[in-house]
């Protein structure tokens, strides 16, 4: 295999990677209240525009950055569920649709008033700069966010799985009636879906603002990825967006290397409806 | 049933304002501008605002400061006893359903006498072809997709140099960097799949064929795109001696990026203004974007010169440094307000009669361009354009041709 095509795949796995990181908290929500976020980009949006903020004020990185944002952004999720998700559960399929996308708009607009429309960009070494192993390039910021998908994932996965928080969480999304019979407050539940949700995307954007430019209507270009993502893996599948995020990274890199940047996205939405054709649930959702 | 009333009354009151307002004060000239004010364009229609907004101020107010340059002297339209002009602003959201749709509305509610517009190439195409339907004068400033003045229409005024003048300036250009020493042997053409990006990469492919240079490689890709590594991987393969970029300014942002990440510097790129030209642009990756060749119309000028005056209104105005695609827009808007004030009254049909009439001097006009005359098809036929680089990474210095250099051109490309 030439250089070139190996940095093709390797680009194209750190891209997924990123891919899988800001699909995380998309899949969770979707997986603990069949709800779909169409606010989810403008989160990854907010995220990067507390990164470029705190590197503003104090000349950090993301190591300041990425808790920064994980915590405003989950706070953000708790006031979303109180204030907006709550009460459109309760309604039609049509308002909760309308709703996440009222709140997309609202948060878009709010940062073209606040931020303005330039784009903003941080500067290109605040994650260390670029590695060249055997002449395969490795940018230290995509590596890292890389790193930290990985990290994420697995986290979910043994919160979900493993710790009764986890068990809970899961007890309501699945009959929220019955699991405040045994004692299990709903609410509280889904407020924490939505703060872990949110935190994750909130660093997802923190750690995408080290290589990617940052603008109010950033969301609308990673939004669509990320409802892919989720998708390929299966609704509320932690591990399927992974799988899928890669997947997509992979298959896009060398689509657009192979055949032309103009037509990967033909080839990668056609693999994956007909894969949808075979498989519905995604590659690891329930049926 | 109560909210319906208040709202009607409010409504009603507003009318009345309104006409009482109208009565008493001076006439306005109504003039609609669509511009991408929200949408991944956003940056550049909320300059291109600023630079209405400035040509607005400089044209209502006296500026005898600015000297020759028209309707600067007096305050307001002199041709229609100083009647001052309005401008509607439309959002077309970076779309060409929306562009078509917003202008409907300024013509059909806002009654405006004539527009400008729309930034990108593929929403001026749509939002000129209802005001041609509503013969009503379309003045723009800044496209240039050579099919715009190609479908035969009455109402359509472009002052900007097209891609034609473009290609054919890189051609020389490039014949002179060769004859000093530079290889151009082999070109890579990198443009994104929208009206302008895939316009011009045909219009500079046969200009290259037809003046005996290589043909372009041609990399099209996917505008707004998450990633451009493949691309950037596909020129580092082919090595081209020479990369031309045609990107709007999100993927000229990702493109510098990623170059830098893959560590890939061809020897020259050039960059069709857009994206490149865009402050926001020079902001973000300028440092990392070192030595790219740009083409522009527009240059600052000695200090206490018109257009040096008119560059800082404008930085007043939207607190970044004029850049080419503002200045072109902001001529664009002075040539349609000069046509009405000759005009001298606010018909359509007597508007385009004035604009096809145009002929304006260098020195009536704040940009680079050997004058303003319409052809048969509205194009500006004296509309020229000089080649710029940004040497040191933050700002742009004319470069070529000899006769209006600032410096000589530096090359290779340096990047970070």
């Amino acid at each position: 295999m030439s250089t070139i095509l190996v940095q093709v795949i390797v680009g194209g796995l750190l891209l997924g990677a990123v891919y899988a990181l800001f699909s995380s908290g998309l899949t969770l929500i979707w997986g603990m209240m069949n709800i779909v976020n169409f606010a989810h980009g403008d989160f990854v949006m907010l995220g990067m525009y507390v990164a470029f903020v705190i590197w503003t004020l104090f000349g950090a990185g993301p190591m300041l950055g990425v808790p920064v944002a994980a915590l405003l952004l989950a706070t953000l999720g708790i006031v979303v569920y109180f204030g907006l998700i709550r009460s459109i559960m309760k309604g039609p399929m049509l308002a909760q649709i309308l709703g996440t996308f009222g709140l997309a708009l609202l948060l878009r607009y709010a940062a073209f008033w606040w931020f303005g429309a330039n784009f903003l960009s941080l500067p290109e070494n605040i994650v260390g700069g670029t590695f060249d192993i055997f002449g395969i390039r490795i940018q230290a910021s995509r590596l890292l966010a890389g790193v930290v998908a990985l990290l994420v994932t697995g986290g979910l996965h043994i919160l979900l799985t493993r710790t009764s928080l986890g068990s809970k969480m899961l007890a309501v999304a699945e009959d929220s009636t019955a699991a405040q019979l045994m004692g299990i407050r709903p609410d509280t539940m889904q407020a924490i879906a939505w703060a872990i949700a949110a935190g994750v995307t909130g660093i997802a954007g923190a750690l995408i603002a080290t290589f990617f430019y940052i603008v109010p209507t950033v969301g609308e270009t990673l939004g669509i990825v990320a409802f892919v993502t989720v998708s390929l893996g299966g609704f509320g599948s932690v591990p399927g967006a992974l799988v899928a995020g890669l997947l997509i990274g992979v298959i896009e890199s060398l689509s657009a290397y192979w055949i032309g940047a103009v037509y990967k996205d033909i080839v990668v939405y056609s693999l994956f409806l007909s894969f949808l054709w075979f498989r519905p649930q995604g590659l690891m959702g329930k049926s | 049933m109560k909210f319906k009333h208040i709202i009607g009354l409010l409504g009603a009151a507003a009318i009345s304002v309104g006409l009482a307002g109208h009565a008493s004060a001076q006439q306005t000239i109504k003039i609609g501008a669509v511009f991408p004010l929200s949408g991944n364009a956003a940056s550049a229609g909320n300059h291109a605002k600023a630079a209405i907004e400035t040509a607005v101020e400089i044209i209502n107010n006296a500026h005898p400061e600015l000297g020759n340059f028209p309707l600067a002297k007096d305050a307001g339209l002199a041709g229609l006893g100083g009647a001052k002009v309005e401008v509607v602003y439309a959002d077309n959201q970076g779309s060409p359903a929306t562009g078509q749709n917003q202008t409907l509305r300024l013509i059909t509610e806002e009654k405006v006498v004539a527009l400008t517009g729309a930034y990108q190439s593929g929403i001026t195409l749509t939002a000129s072809a209802i005001a041609e339907k509503y013969g009503i004068p379309f003045v723009n400033g800044e496209s240039v997709a050579a099919n715009l003045t190609e479908r035969g229409f009455k109402w359509f005024f472009r002052v900007t140099p097209v891609a034609s003048d473009f290609a054919k300036i890189y051609v020389d250009f490039l014949k002179d960097m060769k004859a000093g020493g530079a290889k151009i042997d082999t070109v890579a053409l990198v443009h994104d799949n929208t009206e302008y990006g895939t316009s011009v990469a045909s219009v500079v492919t046969s200009v290259f064929k037809d003046s005996g240079l290589a043909t372009p490689l041609d990399v099209a890709y996917a505008a707004n795109a998450t990633d451009v590594q493949s691309q950037v991987l596909q020129l580092k393969e082919k090595k081209p001696d020479v990369v031309i970029m045609v990107t709007y300014t999100s993927d000229a942002i990702l493109y510098s990026k990623t170059m830098q990440a893959l560590d890939y510097k061809p020897p020259m790129i050039i960059a069709d203004d857009s994206g490149y030209s865009d402050p926001s642009f020079i902001k973000a990756v300028g440092k990392i974007s070192q030595g790219v060749f740009n083409r522009s119309s527009w240059s600052v000028g000695p200090k206490g010169s018109p257009t040096a005056l008119i560059a800082e209104m404008y930085k007043k105005n939207s607190g970044d440094e004029m850049d080419d695609t503002a200045a072109r827009q902001m001529q664009g808007f002075f040539v349609l307000c000069e046509a009405i004030n000759r005009a001298g009254s606010t018909d359509p049909a007597k508007i385009q009669a004035a604009l096809k009439a145009t002929d304006l001097k260098p020195d009536q006009l704040m940009i680079g361009y050997k004058g303003v005359k319409f052809d048969d098809k509205g194009q500006n036929v004296l509309a020229a354009g000089v080649i710029i680089q940004l040497q040191d990474g933050e700002n742009y210095v004319a470069v070529w041709p000899k006769g209006s250099a600032e410096k000589p051109p530096v090359m290779p490309y340096k990047g970070w």
